[in-house]
Protein backbone atom coordinates (compact mmCIF):
# COMPACT_ATOMS: atom_id res chain seq x y z
CA UNK A 1 0.00 0.00 0.00
CA UNK A 2 1.13 3.73 -0.90
CA UNK A 3 1.07 5.82 1.99
CA UNK A 4 1.05 9.58 1.65
CA UNK A 5 4.14 9.89 4.04
CA UNK A 6 5.87 7.16 1.28
CA UNK A 7 4.92 9.72 -1.65
CA UNK A 8 6.25 12.65 -0.08
CA UNK A 9 9.39 10.77 0.97
CA UNK A 10 10.09 9.39 -2.60
CA UNK A 11 9.16 12.87 -4.29
CA UNK A 12 11.53 14.64 -2.42
CA UNK A 13 14.28 11.72 -2.93
CA UNK A 14 13.29 12.72 -6.55
CA UNK A 15 13.68 16.24 -6.19
CA UNK A 16 17.75 15.82 -4.81
CA UNK A 17 18.60 14.06 -7.46
CA UNK A 18 17.35 17.01 -10.07
CA UNK A 19 19.29 19.17 -8.11
CA UNK A 20 22.00 17.33 -7.96
CA UNK A 21 22.52 17.09 -11.91
CA UNK A 22 21.51 20.23 -12.04
CA UNK A 23 18.37 20.06 -13.60
CA UNK A 24 16.03 22.11 -11.73
CA UNK A 25 16.09 25.84 -12.63
CA UNK A 26 18.50 28.33 -10.46
CA UNK A 27 20.67 25.29 -10.10
CA UNK A 28 21.41 25.27 -14.16
CA UNK A 29 24.95 27.35 -15.54
CA UNK A 30 26.25 27.98 -18.36
CA UNK A 31 30.43 26.18 -19.15
CA UNK A 32 30.87 26.33 -14.90
CA UNK A 33 30.32 23.20 -13.28
CA UNK A 34 28.44 23.90 -10.14
CA UNK A 35 27.84 20.76 -9.20
CA UNK A 36 31.82 19.39 -9.66
CA UNK A 37 32.70 22.88 -7.69
CA UNK A 38 30.12 21.80 -4.40
CA UNK A 39 31.66 18.07 -4.55
CA UNK A 40 32.95 16.98 -1.06
CA UNK A 41 35.00 14.61 -2.18
CA UNK A 42 37.42 13.38 -4.80
CA UNK A 43 35.28 10.65 -5.61
CA UNK A 44 32.31 13.43 -5.80
CA UNK A 45 33.76 15.75 -8.09
CA UNK A 46 34.65 13.35 -10.78
CA UNK A 47 31.27 12.31 -10.78
CA UNK A 48 30.19 15.21 -11.42
CA UNK A 49 32.36 15.59 -13.97
CA UNK A 50 31.49 12.60 -16.17
CA UNK A 51 34.47 10.25 -15.23
CA UNK A 52 34.29 6.84 -13.53
CA UNK A 53 35.99 5.92 -10.52
CA UNK A 54 39.62 7.29 -10.06
CA UNK A 55 42.78 5.09 -9.85
CA UNK A 56 45.74 5.94 -8.43
CA UNK A 57 48.70 6.02 -10.38
CA UNK A 58 52.44 6.29 -11.09
CA UNK A 59 51.70 8.17 -14.73
CA UNK A 60 50.42 11.34 -12.79
CA UNK A 61 52.39 13.60 -10.57
CA UNK A 62 51.89 16.53 -8.10
CA UNK A 63 54.38 18.86 -7.32
CA UNK A 64 54.00 21.14 -3.99
CA UNK A 65 56.18 21.93 -1.34
CA UNK A 66 55.73 18.53 1.71
CA UNK A 67 55.71 22.10 4.41
CA UNK A 68 53.72 25.14 3.41
CA UNK A 69 54.13 28.10 5.64
CA UNK A 70 51.54 29.99 3.97
CA UNK A 71 48.03 28.39 3.74
CA UNK A 72 46.62 31.35 1.43
CA UNK A 73 49.44 30.76 -1.41
CA UNK A 74 50.58 27.32 -1.59
CA UNK A 75 52.18 26.52 -5.13
CA UNK A 76 51.12 23.25 -6.83
CA UNK A 77 51.46 21.64 -9.69
CA UNK A 78 49.81 18.27 -11.64
CA UNK A 79 51.26 16.88 -14.45
CA UNK A 80 50.67 13.85 -16.16
CA UNK A 81 53.28 11.40 -18.64
CA UNK A 82 50.77 9.51 -20.49
CA UNK A 83 49.41 10.72 -23.92
CA UNK A 84 45.77 11.41 -24.20
CA UNK A 85 45.01 13.86 -21.25
CA UNK A 86 41.65 15.03 -21.83
CA UNK A 87 41.33 17.28 -18.40
CA UNK A 88 43.78 17.55 -15.23
CA UNK A 89 41.72 18.31 -12.12
CA UNK A 90 43.58 19.91 -8.81
CA UNK A 91 41.69 19.34 -5.71
CA UNK A 92 42.24 19.96 -1.88
CA UNK A 93 40.59 17.50 0.65
CA UNK A 94 39.75 19.19 2.88
CA UNK A 95 38.59 22.88 1.51
CA UNK A 96 35.24 23.35 2.17
CA UNK A 97 34.56 22.90 -1.32
CA UNK A 98 37.14 20.07 -2.65
CA UNK A 99 37.70 20.90 -6.12
CA UNK A 100 40.39 23.80 -6.79
CA UNK A 101 40.29 23.65 -10.52
CA UNK A 102 39.91 21.96 -13.76
CA UNK A 103 41.76 22.36 -17.02
CA UNK A 104 40.98 21.11 -20.14
CA UNK A 105 44.05 20.52 -22.38
CA UNK A 106 43.92 20.84 -25.84
CA UNK A 107 46.99 18.76 -28.38
CA UNK A 108 48.42 22.13 -28.54
CA UNK A 109 49.44 22.50 -24.57
CA UNK A 110 51.20 19.78 -22.52
CA UNK A 111 49.88 18.14 -19.35
CA UNK A 112 51.75 20.12 -16.97
CA UNK A 113 50.18 22.68 -15.11
CA UNK A 114 50.88 25.05 -12.26
CA UNK A 115 48.89 27.19 -10.42
CA UNK A 116 48.99 28.25 -6.59
CA UNK A 117 45.94 27.48 -4.11
CA UNK A 118 44.79 28.03 -1.20
CA UNK A 119 44.44 25.61 2.34
CA UNK A 120 42.04 25.55 4.92
CA UNK A 121 44.40 23.36 6.98
CA UNK A 122 47.20 20.30 6.48
CA UNK A 123 45.52 18.47 3.95
CA UNK A 124 46.09 15.74 0.81
CA UNK A 125 46.07 17.33 -2.47
CA UNK A 126 45.15 15.27 -5.54
CA UNK A 127 45.76 15.75 -8.86
CA UNK A 128 43.42 13.62 -11.26
CA UNK A 129 44.15 13.13 -15.10
CA UNK A 130 41.07 12.58 -17.14
CA UNK A 131 42.06 10.70 -19.89
CA UNK A 132 40.12 10.36 -23.82
CA UNK A 133 39.86 6.63 -23.37
CA UNK A 134 37.46 7.26 -20.23
CA UNK A 135 40.24 6.44 -17.71
CA UNK A 136 40.73 8.53 -14.27
CA UNK A 137 43.95 8.50 -12.96
CA UNK A 138 45.42 10.33 -9.87
CA UNK A 139 47.80 11.12 -7.71
CA UNK A 140 48.20 12.08 -4.34
CA UNK A 141 50.39 14.65 -2.05
CA UNK A 142 50.13 15.31 1.67
CA UNK A 143 51.44 19.13 2.41
CA UNK A 144 51.18 20.55 5.85
CA UNK A 145 50.11 24.11 6.56
CA UNK A 146 51.38 25.56 9.66
CA UNK A 147 49.06 28.78 8.65
CA UNK A 148 45.59 28.41 7.13
CA UNK A 149 44.69 30.43 4.43
CA UNK A 150 41.11 30.39 4.99
CA UNK A 151 40.32 32.07 7.77
CA UNK A 152 39.10 35.59 8.76
CA UNK B 1 38.09 46.98 -15.57
CA UNK B 2 40.49 44.93 -13.48
CA UNK B 3 44.20 45.41 -13.65
CA UNK B 4 46.36 44.19 -16.50
CA UNK B 5 47.98 40.82 -16.26
CA UNK B 6 51.25 39.81 -16.01
CA UNK B 7 52.08 37.33 -19.13
CA UNK B 8 55.61 35.81 -19.62
CA UNK B 9 56.06 33.75 -22.91
CA UNK B 10 59.33 31.97 -23.43
CA UNK B 11 60.26 30.16 -26.23
CA UNK B 12 62.82 26.78 -25.62
CA UNK B 13 63.28 24.49 -28.62
CA UNK B 14 59.81 23.74 -29.50
CA UNK B 15 57.88 24.19 -26.28
CA UNK B 16 57.32 27.80 -24.64
CA UNK B 17 56.49 28.30 -20.92
CA UNK B 18 53.95 30.80 -20.28
CA UNK B 19 53.40 31.95 -17.07
CA UNK B 20 50.45 34.48 -16.37
CA UNK B 21 50.06 36.46 -13.17
CA UNK B 22 46.58 37.91 -12.74
CA UNK B 23 45.37 40.64 -10.49
CA UNK B 24 42.38 39.92 -8.42
CA UNK B 25 41.04 39.36 -4.92
CA UNK B 26 39.56 35.77 -5.14
CA UNK B 27 37.38 35.99 -1.96
CA UNK B 28 36.39 32.66 -1.28
CA UNK B 29 32.92 33.89 0.30
CA UNK B 30 33.95 31.56 3.54
CA UNK B 31 35.21 34.66 5.03
CA UNK B 32 33.75 37.41 7.58
CA UNK B 33 34.24 41.00 8.05
CA UNK B 34 34.99 43.20 11.32
CA UNK B 35 31.21 43.12 11.52
CA UNK B 36 30.48 39.85 11.55
CA UNK B 37 29.40 39.78 8.10
CA UNK B 38 30.01 37.37 5.48
CA UNK B 39 32.20 38.56 2.42
CA UNK B 40 30.48 37.95 -0.60
CA UNK B 41 32.69 35.00 -3.14
CA UNK B 42 34.13 37.30 -5.87
CA UNK B 43 36.41 34.94 -8.27
CA UNK B 44 37.48 34.07 -11.19
CA UNK B 45 35.89 31.33 -12.70
CA UNK B 46 36.63 30.76 -16.39
CA UNK B 47 40.41 31.36 -17.86
CA UNK B 48 41.04 30.23 -21.77
CA UNK B 49 44.57 30.52 -23.32
CA UNK B 50 45.32 30.78 -27.27
CA UNK B 51 48.31 30.88 -29.59
CA UNK B 52 47.60 32.88 -32.28
CA UNK B 53 44.01 32.74 -31.93
CA UNK B 54 43.40 29.18 -31.67
CA UNK B 55 42.00 28.36 -27.90
CA UNK B 56 44.57 26.20 -26.44
CA UNK B 57 43.92 25.42 -22.83
CA UNK B 58 40.33 26.18 -21.06
CA UNK B 59 40.33 26.55 -17.24
CA UNK B 60 37.48 26.25 -14.55
CA UNK B 61 38.63 27.55 -11.39
CA UNK B 62 36.73 27.74 -7.83
CA UNK B 63 37.36 30.05 -5.22
CA UNK B 64 40.44 28.05 -3.16
CA UNK B 65 42.82 29.42 -6.00
CA UNK B 66 45.03 31.77 -3.95
CA UNK B 67 44.97 35.40 -4.32
CA UNK B 68 46.12 37.22 -7.99
CA UNK B 69 46.42 33.67 -9.17
CA UNK B 70 49.54 32.52 -11.19
CA UNK B 71 49.18 29.91 -13.75
CA UNK B 72 51.58 28.24 -15.93
CA UNK B 73 51.71 26.00 -18.83
CA UNK B 74 53.58 24.66 -21.53
CA UNK B 75 52.47 25.02 -25.32
CA UNK B 76 53.76 22.66 -27.84
CA UNK B 77 55.01 24.19 -31.03
CA UNK B 78 54.97 27.96 -30.35
CA UNK B 79 57.77 30.08 -31.70
CA UNK B 80 59.26 33.28 -31.06
CA UNK B 81 56.93 36.12 -32.21
CA UNK B 82 54.07 34.05 -31.71
CA UNK B 83 50.98 35.71 -29.80
CA UNK B 84 49.22 33.89 -26.71
CA UNK B 85 46.28 35.54 -25.14
CA UNK B 86 44.53 34.80 -22.05
CA UNK B 87 41.24 35.68 -20.67
CA UNK B 88 39.65 35.43 -17.52
CA UNK B 89 35.83 35.82 -16.25
CA UNK B 90 34.98 36.05 -12.89
CA UNK B 91 31.86 35.01 -10.94
CA UNK B 92 30.71 38.36 -11.34
CA UNK B 93 30.94 38.48 -15.08
CA UNK B 94 33.87 40.47 -15.11
CA UNK B 95 36.61 39.94 -18.10
CA UNK B 96 39.76 41.04 -19.42
CA UNK B 97 42.42 39.53 -21.89
CA UNK B 98 45.73 40.47 -22.03
CA UNK B 99 48.28 39.15 -25.27
CA UNK B 100 51.79 38.84 -24.78
CA UNK B 101 54.72 37.81 -28.01
CA UNK B 102 56.83 34.73 -27.15
CA UNK B 103 60.30 35.73 -26.64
Amino acid sequence: MTTRRKVLTQSAAVAGLLAGVGLLPGAAQAAWSQAAFEAKSLQEAVKALGGSAPVESKDVTITGPDIAENGAVVPVGAACSLPGVKRLLLLVEKNPNTLAAVFDVSDAVEANIGTRVKMGQSSNVFAVAMMADGKVLYAAKEIKVTLGGCGG
Amino acid sequence: MADPMRIRAQAAGDKTTVRVLMSHEMETGQRKDSAGKTIPAWFIREVSATHNGKPVLQAQWGPSIAKNPFLQFVVKGAKAGDKIAVTWIDNKDDKRTDEAVVS
